[in-house]
């Protein structure tokens, strides 16, 4: 029987080689030259340069390494994201990112997951896995530039876009009430919610850098303006478009969910800054608390002999 | 304990003693009644005692209650299928009674609750009645309260005596069994097993000895074909799964759920089917073969998670405990209905793995086989198991476990360079992330049609180029597997060809035709896309081929794999053996039906 088991070397044909240096020896920042790949698709004047030019300067910044960030998308405009950053990236299915991106954050602490995607994959095919991801609390940080179209398929409604909003699929303007995101994330459970703007990219860099400190699920919302469908939508956040950036007032306790969903609440343009932050375990740390419960149970044993103790009681 | 072996005194008369090979045993009640437990302690007894054992057992779909069995067969030889018919039926109720009796071979005992129980006056003429108060018995052993509790250790008790088991050994094991709770519990099962082993039907029954069973060389484990291939997973090394809850599959992922920990592994429920592909195919990325299962309803959704594995060559194994279907179908019952979506079930052109386990020990080598095969060619396999193996419980030969058990631990050690997905037909497993490339070129992983280095390409060469690739590793794959053996002699006049859980009955079918004279002959497949080599050859010695599964014979006369083999084989002896009834095929069913297939025909024997 166990003939037909097909044996398979560890990495196959992939040779190792000695480390280019020593794992603690100091590093250079990667610079934005190192960190980009493919010319990014997106048109001239689309809110997501932003969003990549800011990832380069967080990784940079922070002094992350290629091999340690896992860079996650689903489908859409801003989901092409992984193939414009120089890094393990997966460009993944519709909706799914999430569910994906746990699967790495969750088996692999040693990395920094970041996702990015528009509101389509977050707030539509994939609304479940946002809910179910904040609730479970699962450590990673998620970028969602929200555009209120779908740009990829050219201008259909999305779920963020306004009553009255003309699109291919709403001719004579959308009549569907549109999804607050930030309610969405905070009635989820999400523990780190902010709100930015690609007009922005100070306060952005800030999100995103206290999204990437936050040992939890943190999500930022971005607006992030589609020229090509959505030309002007969020003009009256700009201040060079006569529009008002409005931070979080300061008085504003972060931790206070009532508080947050109240924020959620005004009308557009709204706050910027973050709305709510919680320190509750992320499933991570509880994942590994059971395992070291477990692990003490067993110690000392190597796997096969834990498995030995088990076919042991059912002779 | 069927016809050859022992014939039953006629005379009542004192208690006799008969020497037996086999015995097969059902249980019909209630599902709250416990009697899954005698199953339990039976088989594994049997499994103590270098025994063959398998057994079958039903469960209602409903929440509570309703009318479940429980079949064990038990024998010193070689034990191939939960056998056709009863020689003891026990009935709880009447019910049970009247459900089941057409399950007893004539001559049969039937063995019943003469508390709830009234013997039918013509059945009384066919087969042998024994009375037992059991429900009035067993309220006396241990008391008015628990009455519905002790019932099946009572009756274990009655079978003990009446087989003349191991009374230590069976003692133990309710020990074992209940000792995790209150004293009093472990003190009433033991009054309600020994009121029953008390209990004297010396006046109506002889006892029945097995034979000893040849002496084995390993010892015996005891298990459901889900627990075989959930240890199986772990014995591979897999240490990340996720999935959905859905039967028959739950139970392969609470075992992981329970067990992964111990091992520093993770199993995650997730909000929903898509989710927990979507998740073992994330941790896979990340560097470590992961595995997501459910039943029929469930795989459909997995599907478009599944053709992103297949096209970004990112390793995974999905388990597929079939049921009956489609939609919700037939939960508790089984059915081989899924292997046309596990093999063609994704959209584009998605060649993935498909391996199916011939039983429960199968069950847990076939996990191993799956997780390298998956790792060896970063391709989706599915291992098609079904509710028949997942539920059943049979005694395997203890695994070497210190040889079989693998570690996965991913390597992350530096490499010059990586190409993912190299056009020079090499087969090239999955860089962990978090490995360092010092060349500085990233790969990454898309469900778009890429290029070498996983860049989007849509140029029509590189299409025609990746889809090629991505066939060839399955036919590199083919090339390596075994040939099938033949059951029989190789060549002949009928070959009954099966996959997955249909192997024991096939078999036997094959050992009875053969006893009468007729030339048949039998395979069973495992790998099921890509087939094994040498197909030909053996279908060359056959005059026809008739192909025994568990689905519906299709609008052109033959099932999913006899579909698959005429597609493949263009011969139009390959012939379909189809029922639909939810229920595993027995011995004497297939042989019937080859029998009105050739009254009618359709081919000679």
């Amino acid at each position: 029987m166990n003939d037909t088991a097909i044996q398979v070397p560890q990495r196959g044909n992939i040779t190792s080689v000695p480390p280019a240096t020593p794992p603690d020896a100091p590093r250079q920042p990667l610079t934005k030259k190192e960190l980009s790949a493919d010319h990014p698709t997106w048109c001239p004047g689309c809110g997501d340069f932003a969003v990549l030019a800011l990832y380069f300067k967080l990784v940079e910044k922070r002094k992350l390494w290629h091999e340690k960030i896992a860079t996650v998308a689903g489908i859409g405009c801003s989901s092409r994201f992984p193939y414009f950053v120089q890094a393990h990236g997966a460009h993944f299915i519709h909706g799914r990112a999430l569910p994906f991106a746990s699967g790495i954050s969750l088996s692999r602490p040693d990395l920094h997951v970041f996702v990015f995607g528009g509101d389509g994959d977050a707030y539509s095919i994939g609304g479940n896995h946002l809910t179910h991801t904040a609730r479970k609390n699962i450590k990673m940080t998620y970028v969602v530039m929200d555009n209120w179209v779908y740009g990829l398929t050219k201008k259909q409604t999305s779920p963020t876009s306004p009553l009255g909003f003309k699109s291919k699929t709403d001719g004579s303007g959308a009549i569907d009430q549109p999804i607050n995101p930030m309610k969405q994330l905070i009635a989820a459970g999400a523990s780190f919610v902010a709100r930015a703007t690609h007009t922005n990219p100070n306060h952005l860099l800030q999100m995103m850098e206290a999204a990437m400190d936050h040992d939890g699920f943190s999500v930022i919302e971005c607006l992030s303006e589609c020229v090509e469908f959505y030309e002007g939508a969020f003009d009256a956040s700009n201040p060079r478009k006569g529009g008002k950036f409005e931070t979080v007032p300061a008085s504003h306790d972060v931790t206070d969910e009532v508080a947050a969903y109240k924020l959620a609440d005004a009308p557009f343009p709204g706050y910027f800054g973050v709305f709510y932050k919680s320190g509750r375990p992320t499933k991570n740390a509880l994942e590994a608390k059971i395992n070291a419960d477990a692990r003490l149970k067993v110690a000392g044993k190597k796997d096969w002999e834990i498995l030995q103790a088990t076919f042991d009681r059912l002779k | 304990m069927s016809e050859s072996i022992v014939t039953p005194p006629v005379n009542g008369g004192t208690a006799k003693v008969s020497k037996i090979s086999e015995a097969v045993i059902r249980f019909a009640g209630n599902s709250q009644d416990g009697i899954q437990a005698i199953g339990g302690f039976l088989a594994r007894l049997a499994g103590r005692s270098e025994q063959e054992v398998m057994t079958f057992m039903t469960i209602p779909a409903t929440i509570s209650g309703g009318p479940s069995i429980f079949q064990v067969r038990i024998g010193s030889g070689e034990v191939l299928s939960a056998g056709d018919e009863a020689d003891v039926l026990v009935a709880f109720y009447p019910h049970s009674y009247e459900e089941h009796i057409g399950a007893l071979r004539k001559g049969g005992i039937v063995l019943y609750d003469s508390d709830h129980v009234q013997p039918n006056p013509e059945w009384e003429k066919q087969y042998r009645h024994v009375a037992v108060p059991i429900t009035s018995r067993t309220v006396e052993a241990i008391g008015g309260t628990a009455k519905d509790k002790g019932k099946n250790i009572f009756t274990l008790g009655l079978v003990a005596k009446m087989f003349d088991l191991n009374v230590p050994k069976l003692e133990r094991l309710i020990s074992e069994r209940f000792g995790g709770k209150d004293e009093s519990v472990v003190r009433s099962a033991m009054s309600a097993f020994h009121a029953g082993y008390g209990y004297s039907l010396g006046e109506v029954l002889e006892t029945f000895q097995f034979r000893e069973p040849a002496r084995k060389d390993r010892q015996q484990v005891v298990m459901t074909g889900n627990e075989a291939l959930a240890y199986g997973l772990i014995a591979a090394g897999i240490r990340f799964g996720a999935a959905y809850p859905i039967t028959p599959w739950s139970e392969v992922m609470e075992i992981l759920r329970r067990e992964l920990p111990k091992y520093g592994g993770t199993f995650v429920q997730c909000e929903d089917e898509i989710a927990s592909a979507c998740m073992a195919i994330g941790a896979g990325w990340a560097g470590r073969v992961a595995v997501t299962g459910s039943s029929g309803p469930g795989i459909s959704l997995k599907g478009e998670a599944i053709g992103w594995a297949v096209m970004a060559e990112v390793p995974l194994v999905v388990c597929d405990i079939q049921r009956g279907g489609p939609a919700t179908g037939l939960p508790t019952n089984v059915e081989q209905s899924d292997l046309n979506i596990a093999c063609y079930g994704g959209h584009g052109d998605s060649p993935r793995v498909v391996i199916a386990p011939v039983g429960v020990e199968d069950c847990f080598y076939t996990a191993i086989e799956a997780v390298n095969i998956a790792r060896k060619y970063s391709v989706p396999v599915i291992i098609l198991s079904d509710q028949s193996i997942a539920t059943r419980i049979e005694a395997m030969e203890e695994p070497k476990l210190e040889k079989l058990c693998q570690d996965l631990t991913p390597d992350l050690s530096a490499v010059a360079d990586y190409t993912p997905y190299p056009l020079d037909g090499t087969v090239t497993p999955r860089l962990a992330a978090g490995t360092p490339i010092l060349s500085g070129k990233y790969p990454i992983s898309t469900g778009l049609e890429h290029d070498e280095g996983g860049h989007p390409s849509g140029a029509p060469k590189m299409h025609l180029q990746m889809t090629a690739r991505r066939r060839r590793k399955l036919q590199t794959l083919a090339a390596q597997l075994p040939q099938p053996q033949v059951y029989g002699p190789p060549e002949g006049n009928i070959l009954l060809l099966g996959w997955g859980s249909t192997q024991g009955p096939i078999r036997e079918a094959v050992d009875r035709a053969r006893a009468a004279g007729d030339s048949v002959s039998a395979l069973n497949l495992r790998h099921l896309n890509p087939l094994p080599p040498g197909l030909e050859n053996i279908f060359a010695g056959f005059n026809h081929v008739l192909v025994v599964e568990a689905n519906d014979e299709g609008i052109y006369g033959y099932g999913q794999l006899a579909g698959i083999l005429r597609a493949r084989f263009c011969l139009p002896k390959i012939i379909g053996l189809n029922k639909t009834d939810g229920l595993t095929w027995r011995v004497g069913e297939i042989l019937e039906r080859v029998k009105s297939d050739v009254a009618a025909g359709l081919r000679r024997l």
